[in-house]
């Protein structure tokens, strides 16, 4: 298997981040939109600790901690926002949702 | 044994978000999403990084999957019907992951391959952590509650059916 180094965890952390964002860019439901955009904010969680761990430097889980932390707090927010767009429009779509479109 | 764990989380954590963007069904896509975040808690714990894979699976796997399944009941959302492709997009798709890719190359540098494991350094558990936030990181905590104040506020402001 040879030895796992820091390279393998950021490609990792790149391909993940390709995920997430192929699936905001495909997906047209603003629910599965979100959820790219978790795995995309996780990605980059994965590198922090992954330069945390090889720089021998604690910081950078304390940034994660706090990353994660804010995640929530935009989960949360968002998907109220999506209930009370639903209310709204009867809709979850992206391209049904175009009042601010010129 | 860690390299082992390391391909074997990696293939679940890619396949698993994998699974979240192809699924056409919301449920389908949300049981794509926990796998993905146990994964990546494995892999967090591989890192040495225990405290934050605890919170991983606390955090994500409870709170937040928990909120994405209820609005995927509150709101009865259907798998999403197919549509054809646009040429056009598919290769401007296929042109972003090309350049988002030479972009991601170039962002590692040479060293980061020789950076083999780990010795032992400071120590990642709870404790050092908790020292860290309450010591040289207590203006952010303090923020990142207020944050989570307002957050409340704000989505009961937002769920109130008169607004």
């Amino acid at each position: 298997m040879g030895t796992v180094t820091l390279g393998h965890y950021l490609v990792l952390s790149g391909l993940l981040f390709a995920i997430g964002l192929a699936g905001v860019i495909i997906r047209r439901d603003l629910l599965i939109m979100y959820m790219c955009l978790e795995i995309m904010l996780n990605a980059a969680n994965l590198s922090l600790v992954a330069f945390s761990r090889f720089s021998q430097q604690i910081r950078g889980q304390v940034l994660v901690f706090f990353v994660i932390t804010v995640a929530a707090v935009e989960v949360a927010v968002g998907l109220a926002l999506l209930v009370s767009l639903y209310r709204m429009k009867r809709t979850t779509k992206a391209e049904e949702i175009t009042a601010l479109k010129f | 044994m860690e390299g082992f764990l390391f391909w074997f989380l990696a293939f679940g954590l890619l396949s698993s978000a994998v699974a979240v963007i192809v699924n056409r069904s919301p449920v389908a896509s949300a049981l794509g999403l926990v796998t993905m975040i146990l994964a990546l808690a494995g892999l967090f714990g591989l890192l040495g990084a225990y405290f934050l894979a605890a919170v991983q699976v606390w955090v994500y796997a409870g709170a937040v999957m928990v909120l994405f399944l209820f609005i995927i009941m509150l709101l009865d959302l259907k798998a999403e019907e197919v549509t054809p492709l646009r040429p056009l997009g598919v290769g401007a798709g296929l042109l972003t992951i090309v350049l988002l890719g030479i972009g991601f190359w170039r962002a590692i540098p040479a060293s980061a391959w020789e950076t083999s494991g780990a010795g032992a350094g400071e120590a990642s558990d709870a404790a050092s952590i908790g020292h860290l936030l309450f010591s040289a990181y207590v203006l952010p905590f303090e923020g990142v509650g207020l944050l989570l104040l307002i957050a409340m506020i704000g989505v009961i402001v937002l769920s109130k059916s008169d607004v």
